[in-house]
């Protein structure tokens, strides 16, 4: 039996008669890429701030990380990393002061705030660079840089939105090699994408439409049971009949 | 969670401190107010040019056109003739003309002797500044009437402001506009900056509470103007020669609260504002308009139409200025403008209240 580290059941969230999310319910599995896919307007970013303890639940049950999601939001947020899908580090400071303003977030020590980014610095090749202005890094590193940052506090989970948009192949494929680094030792990932090919990566996918999941299994099983060869044609096969958001 | 805060704290100022055009701006823009409002403009009327029309140049003529010329804003440029009045005040020669009866002397000693005459000087006043012409009527007057008759009426005093500068004026007009630009202007766009840049989402993921993120950023920009406040004082007192007799310390401590209810506006404006260009444009429009027009600054709040007389009162700046202009012109202290001090506080309350509502509301 794997050890849960996502566990909700019949979450549903409203807003006033609009149902955005609507009794949803899967486990996330320690270690694990979990991909989260669905069109504009299925209510993924919804799903996900209740996840990160941003939003409540209107009604249903589950844990993060530990704790309540109906309830418990604050202690959720220390146990968690996030990088969302635009760039969101501080373009006129430099490496080292974005470094320290996120470990000084989460309440890292000084000595942990300097060991922790040295390592962090020595395992992307940055420690050149650690003076320079986040502004004048390329747009990869950046996203690199937001990534190791996201897990500065060592969480248990990162929930990812959207890391890769703008970026290119190359460097979309070393930031997935960091993903899967992470999630080897240990880290579970929780990663949105609008890139099918990518869908592919994770251990498993969701595909969520007009607030319900439709579907969650292995991209193995999921092509199989569809009768298909990519998760983009089972993600068409399902959006096909969403009602709301589209394009 | 006291180191949290400390590293937003250091973050803030590390953004201000890179960004030295702001910087400067915020610190020039004071400095060039006051000495701007302090010299150069002045509502005081100097260098009023006179030409005289005067059939006969009798000896109660010369000796009025005398005493006006010796007049330090008066230059008296000659004698005209009637026909040339339009001409020079057209091209800006003269400011003013005055024209003598030619029978002056004779109805003047009428007068003395309490007969009544119809008036024996016209004033012809170019007043196509209304401003000018109305300081020279009412100058002209008090020169030519006080030697007409032998004893004068009147024994006007000036308190305060004996020497009548504008810049006694204004001062007290210029902090309450510095302030808010500062204050709101700057916190207002540095938080929506963080919302157009996405850093926001990240800081309202992690267990940071807003209100605290909030606080932080205020804290540098409030340093940054008590650091402007300091600098407008030493101008007012060193440069200007404001007297300042309500006592520093009282105006001090009323500035700082005024310090906070602009940091609040600039809050509010962030929760309405959703790029940084919104943003600036409320704080311009919405702010300072009614500061240079409804505040007392430029124009009296006694003059302005019924309506706006109304609505002055719910800009803030007029209740600092007028307890400044006092404090720091009348030399009263601190306690004599409770009244104002009350409804600054009252204002910061309110205005703090639902913006940090408006704020966490926004959250969800």
């Amino acid at each position: 039996m794997r050890e849960t580290v996502i566990s909700i059941k019949d979450i549903t969230k409203r807003f006033g008669d609009f149902t955005a999310v609507n009794n949803m319910s899967f486990d996330v599995y320690k270690g694990e890429i979990f991909g989260f896919l669905g069109a504009n307007g299925a209510g993924k970013t919804t799903a996900m701030r209740m996840l990160c303890g941003l939003s409540y639940p209107t009604s249903g049950s589950g844990i993060v990380a530990g704790y309540d999601v109906m309830n418990e939001g604050e202690r959720i947020k220390r146990h968690i990393g996030y990088m969302s899908q635009r760039f969101s580090l501080y373009n006129d400071l430099t490496v080292w002061e974005n470094m320290r303003l996120f470990a000084g977030i989460y309440g890292l020590s000084s000595k942990e705030t300097q060991e922790r980014s040295m390592d962090l610095l020595n395992e992307l090749n940055f420690t050149s660079s650690k003076d320079a202005l986040v502004g004048s890094l390329p747009l990869g590193w950046k996203q690199k840089l937001s990534f190791v940052i996201a897990t500065i506090h060592d969480p248990e989970i990162i929930f990812l939105d959207e890391p890769t948009g703008g970026v290119d192949p190359i460097t979309r494929r070393q930031f997935w090699e960091m993903i899967y680094k992470a999630a080897d030792k240990g880290t579970t990932i929780f990663v949105t994408t609008h890139y099918m090919d990518e869908a592919e990566y994770c251990s498993r996918v969701s595909i969520m439409v007009d607030g319900v999941i439709k579907a969650l299994d292995t991209p193995m099983c999921l092509k199989q049971q569809f009768g298909v060869q990519t998760i983009d044609e089972v993600f068409r096969i399902l959006a096909r009949d969403a009602k709301r958001g589209g394009q | 969670m006291k180191s949290s805060f400390g590293s937003f704290v250091k973050k803030e100022s590390l953004h201000i401190l890179r960004d030295k055009r702001t910087m400067l701006v915020v610190m020039l823009i004071p400095v060039m107010l006051m000495i701007l409002f302090g010299f150069a403009i002045s509502t005081e009327v100097n260098n009023i040019n006179i030409a005289v029309v005067a059939n006969n140049r009798t000896d109660g003529v010369k000796d009025a056109v005398e005493r006006m010329s010796q007049n330090e804003y008066f230059t008296f440029i000659g004698y005209v003739y009637p026909d040339q009045i339009d001409g020079i005040l057209r091209s800006n020669k003269a400011n003013a003309v005055i024209v003598f009866d030619d029978d002056y002397e004779r109805k003047l000693s009428q007068i003395a002797n309490g007969v009544p005459v119809p008036p024996i000087i016209q004033v012809v006043v170019d007043a196509s500044n209304v401003n000018t012409a109305g300081m020279a009527t009412a100058y002209l007057q008090n020169i030519l009437l006080e030697h007409d008759s032998q004893q004068s009426f009147f024994d006007t005093r000036m308190l305060f402001n004996p020497q009548m500068k504008s810049a006694y004026n204004f001062v007290p007009g210029i902090m309450g506009l510095i302030f808010i630009l500062v204050c709101a202007m700057m916190t207002s766009v540095s938080i929506v900056r963080e919302k157009e840049m996405g850093t926001m989402e990240v800081l309202l993921v992690s267990p940071v509470r807003p209100v605290k993120i909030i606080c932080a950023k205020m804290v540098p920009y409030f340093l940054i103007s008590c650091i402007v406040l300091v600098l407008i004082m030493a101008l007012a007192q060193y440069l200007l020669g404001i007297p300042m007799e309500g006592g520093v310390a009282g105006i001090f401590a009323l500035s700082i609260l005024y310090l906070v209810l602009s940091l609040s506006l600039g809050l509010l404006v962030s929760t309405i504002a959703s790029t940084q260009i919104v943003a600036l444009l409320v704080s311009a429009m919405v702010m300072m308009m009614p500061i240079l027009m409804l505040s007392g600054m430029l124009f009296p709040i006694e003059n302005l139409p019924v309506f706006f007389k109304v609505v002055s009162n719910i800009v803030p700046a007029r209740w600092y200025i007028d307890a400044i202009r006092k404090m720091m012109i009348q030399g009263e202290s601190i306690v004599a403008v409770w009244k104002n001090c009350a409804i600054l506080l009252g204002m910061t309350v309110v205005i703090l209240g639902v913006s940090l509502k408006k704020f966490n509301d926004k959250l969800e």
